[in-house]
């Protein structure tokens, strides 16, 4: 590929700074890029964190009896486990490290509309999650009530542990919210000239829909966790029944978050699959519109189906059926992407890579996510599987199959832009089939478990149990390997990997016209599109040999 | 063509013979069950089609050796599209009034409508809320109270069936506290940690907590509602088969949460007689023992430095609950 053409200053810029140029991922450096990675690299840590919590609930629960550690660091651990996951792992990931790296280079401009807003908001990460790490070491132990710290039980467990979880969540929200404003700022105001609403690439509606949500709902679980904060440390009894409060009304405003947040951490990774899928496939990407659309209607919906979450608590029988139904609406908008991701793929020349495989699996176990979401949905059943592990199930395929999934397969699409360097395509491949075979072992099962009666949360169990949880816990264990060659196999390649042209996959958006790893200040002048995102397949009509638009070169796709 | 009628009768054939639920023990059961199979059915075949284009499109579009062209600029269709869209909207329509029609049947709808009168009913005749209001400072009780008094029964859960009487044929008071359930007997004063039910009648259950959220689940008969404090919440049910089934604490409610479990034991008439006549038997009206007395002595306790037979025991007798009674418990609860 030759596309030194727009980008000479980049090509001669990069390949001495890279090997001394470690050092600006520990400062605050304004650059989105630089924040990107931090984000990324940091979430992953506290995935390795997460994952490692995971795996000592599993050990406890390969066996019927309490063995491997106490029930209260039991509870500890699942309840921290959740927390990273999502607070330090998917929200940061999804939105902090690929909306904050793809958001200029696909929108075409120089950087995000606040800089040092940006670079405040991935510094409250690190501190965030130091906090709630420590709180492991102090006496009482870190927090124990689940990541849903429900009171009373919240207000009677540990006081430090939960405050500190409290301020922690605080201070993890806040960056979320300081990441959003920014993310939608950049959206509505930085695009290049000529970039419209409607050609703009699918990352940025899922972007743009995910900031919504963000911005509506993150203040409610603020406003909830202050207030839980009062009845914990002051005494006043918002939520506390023995002082006549209502502990229904903060799971209102727990869900009114917590809910829209599964969208929050699905939305990205649906806006960087619809950008991977059509690269891979080499096909334009199959209903624009109604992909990016539906990321609205699932941004709208997603805010009005908290309470299905509540359907055994305090919730009278006429929202149950409200809940229930517009929950069931959202399988309709979330229907259209998968459809259309399957057509997208029909008829094209699928490159089976790395971030393929992981793109085409992340379809496959999210549906069995959102299938078992709408059963989930239906009030009459939620009553016998609510807080089981049918739930635990359903929420770590939509969670795991679903986003870790996508992000992996991000991470293996943009890991040349990112680092300069290609990623091993074979051990890729060992990742995803380890990374498939132990998550089904350890999810599939416990459907049935939590059908037939085990209930979430517990370290004991009905011995009756006992087999399917120690399937169960092989596969946690075969997930955790599967990390490895993935680790060795990003560090050793970002040292020291093939070196990456600017667009080795010959993609269309216009992070591909730029080097690998793009200069400091991405595009010197505004690029000018000649092609939309999406062009695969069509032939270039002005020049003389018509070659498909995907192969020309990046001059040919900027005007400038 | 032949593959989708080859599909659809895979999907009815597993979906009618899983036996991924435990055994229906309840009049309702039966129809959760069949609303789960119908919905196991449309996701099994949206399963099977959506895993059958990923893995066909995987071999038979795969980019062949030296192929570097591009796919056909293919970017939408919108007959396809709506049908993709239109589809899914009336299958999801479809469950949701399915649902809606078997929640209506199993009396989720309106459980005020039972709820409340049996809360006034057991004002009335046996004052089934004297025992709440022996416990005296516990405000989580005084708040029912007012909630009562003010006429607005705020009974969240499962009611009276369609073609079921309002007032059940027996109402058990259910009070869940860590690390466990107990049941009064407003009718006959019998408090106990086993719920006995007749089988074939209908039973009311009012559910309340003492310190935590807990919450009240029997899988056989895919019942559940969360025992909130300073509210009442109820189910309602008609037990169906004989035999003992588990009751799980569904909801975190602290480091025992696993270790929270109960047994419902459906009684044929004659053995519910049996063993009422013995409770009642065991009661000394002297020293009558109520919810009250029976928490505090629970809170009493420590689990966590007791083994089960010093923890149980006490407790057992206290309510004429005999050791051959807790014989049946799985053995790993409670160390």
């Amino acid at each position: 590929m030759a596309q030194l053409q727009v980008r000479p200053l980049a090509e001669e810029n990069f390949p001495e700074k890279t090997g001394g140029n470690w050092k600006k991922y520990f400062t605050f450096n304004t650059d989105h890029k630089v924040i990107g990675i931090q984000y990324l690299v940091t979430s992953f840590i506290f995935f390795l964190i997460g994952g490692a919590l995971a795996t000592g609930v599993r050990i406890e629960l390969a066996t019927p009896d309490v063995d491997f550690v106490s029930r209260e660091l039991y509870n500890q651990l699942f309840t921290i486990h959740a927390t990273v996951m999502i607070f330090l792992w998917i929200v940061p990931a999804g939105t902090g490290a690929f909306g904050n790296y793809l958001l200029p280079l696909l929108l075409g401009c120089n950087d995000m509309a606040f800089p040092r807003l940006n670079a405040i908001a991935f510094w409250m990460i690190p501190p965030g999650g130091l906090l709630l790490m420590g709180s492991f070491f102090i006496n009482e132990g870190a927090a124990a009530s689940g990541w849903t710290s429900y009171p009373p039980l919240s207000l009677v467990n540990g006081k430090s542990g939960e405050f500190i979880w409290i301020l922690s969540i605080l201070v993890l929200g806040t960056s979320s919210i300081l990441g959003a404003i920014n993310f939608l700022t950049t959206i509505i105001k930085m695009r290049t000239p000529g970039m419209k609403f409607n050609n703009m690439p699918l990352f940025c509606w899922a972007m743009f829909a995910a900031s919504i949500l963000i911005l509506v709902s993150t203040p409610v679980l603020a406003g909830a966790l202050i207030l839980l904060s009062f009845d914990l440390l002051a005494g006043t009894s918002f939520f506390n029944p023995s002082g006549g409060g209502d502990p229904v009304v903060y799971q209102h405003m727990f869900w009114f978050y917590s809910h829209p947040a599964v969208y929050i951490m699905i939305l990205p990774v649906f806006g960087t699959i619809s950008e991977i899928l059509p690269v891979h496939a080499r096909k334009p990407i199959f209903g624009y519109l109604a992909i990016a659309y539906s990321s609205l209607a699932i941004s709208f919906l997603g805010l009005i189906v908290w309470a299905h979450h509540m359907f055994t608590s305090g919730t009278p029988a006429w929202l149950r059926m409200f809940f229930m139904i517009a929950t069931m609406v959202i399988a309709v908008p979330t229907g259209i992407k998968v459809f259309s991701w399957l057509a997208t793929l029909w008829g094209g020349k699928l490159r089976l890579n790395s971030a393929m495989l992981f793109a085409m699996g992340f379809i496959s176990m999210f549906v069995i996510g959102g299938l078992s979401g709408v059963m989930v949905a239906s009030v009459p059943f939620d009553i016998h599987v609510h807080d089981t592990y049918f739930v635990v199930a359903h929420l770590h395929y939509v969670l795991f199959g679903g986003s870790v999934f996508g992000l992996y397969a991000s991470i293996y699409h943009w890991f040349p832009k990112m680092t300069g360097r290609m990623i091993n395509e074979t051990w890729g491949r060992i990742h995803f089939v380890l990374t498939l075979v132990g998550f089904n072992l350890c999810f599939l099962p416990m459907h049935y478990l939590g059908l037939m009666g085990m209930p979430r949360r517990v370290a004991e169990y009905d011995p009756q149990f006992a087999t399917i949880n120690t399937i169960c816990s092989i596969g946690s264990y075969i997930l955790a390997v599967s990390t490895i060659p993935f680790v060795i196999n990003a560090v050793v390649c970002w040292r020291s990997g093939e070196k990456a042209p600017a667009n080795p996959w010959n993609g269309l958006t216009l992070e591909w016209t730029l080097s690998s790893p793009p200069p400091e200040h991405n595009f010197p002048t505004p690029p000018v599109l000649k092609t939309g995102p999406y062009d695969y397949g069509t032939l270039d009509k002005r020049g003389s040999k018509k070659r498909p638009i995907s192969q020309l070169r990046a001059s040919d796709i900027l005007s400038n | 063509m032949l593959g989708g009628i080859a599909l659809t009768l895979f999907c009815l054939w597993f979906s009618q013979n899983n036996h991924l639920l435990p055994v229906p023990a309840s009049a309702n059961a039966g129809a959760i069950d069949s609303l789960f199979n119908a919905m196991l059915t449309i996701a099994l075949g949206l399963f099977v089609l959506v895993q059958g284009v990923l893995i066909y499109a995987g071999i038979r579009f795969r980019k062949r050796p030296g192929d570097e062209t591009d796919g056909p600029p293919i970017r939408g269709n919108i007959p396809l599209e709506i049908l993709w869209t239109s589809i899914p909207a009336v299958l999801v329509l479809g469950i949701a009034l399915y649902s809606f029609e078997i929640y209506s049947e199993m009396g989720g709808l309106d459980p005020m409508a039972s709820g409340g009168t049996m809360v006034a009913h057991n004002h009335g005749s046996h004052g089934g809320m004297a025992i709440a209001a022996t416990m005296g400072e516990d405000s989580a009780a005084d708040a029912l109270m007012d909630l009562d008094s003010k006429g607005k029964a705020l009974a969240y859960g499962v009611g009276a069936g369609r073609d079921e009487a309002a007032s059940a044929d027996l109402d058990v008071d259910v009070m869940g506290l860590q690390y466990a359930w107990i049941f009064t007997y407003p009718d006959t004063g019998i408090v106990s940690g086993e719920l006995h039910v007749p089988v074939d009648k209908a039973v009311q259950l009012n559910i309340k907590a003492q310190d935590v959220l807990h919450a009240f689940w029997i899988p056989q008969f895919r019942l559940k509602q969360d025992a909130i404090p300073g509210q009442q919440t109820s189910l309602r049910f008609k037990p169906t088969v004989t035999g003992r089934y588990p009751i799980v604490c569904a909801e975190l409610c602290g480091a025992y949460h696993g270790a929270m479990r109960a047994e419902v034991v459906v009684d044929s008439p004659e053995d519910y007689d049996t063993w009422q006549a013995s409770m009642v038997a065991a009661v000394d009206p002297a020293n009558k023992v109520t919810l009250a007395a029976a928490t505090e002595d629970f809170q009493a306790l420590n689990p966590k430095t007791m083994s089960d037979r010093d923890f149980l025991e006490p407790y057992g007798s206290e309510m004429g609950v005999t050791s051959q009674s807790f014989q049946g418990l799985p053995h790993h609860h409670l160390h």
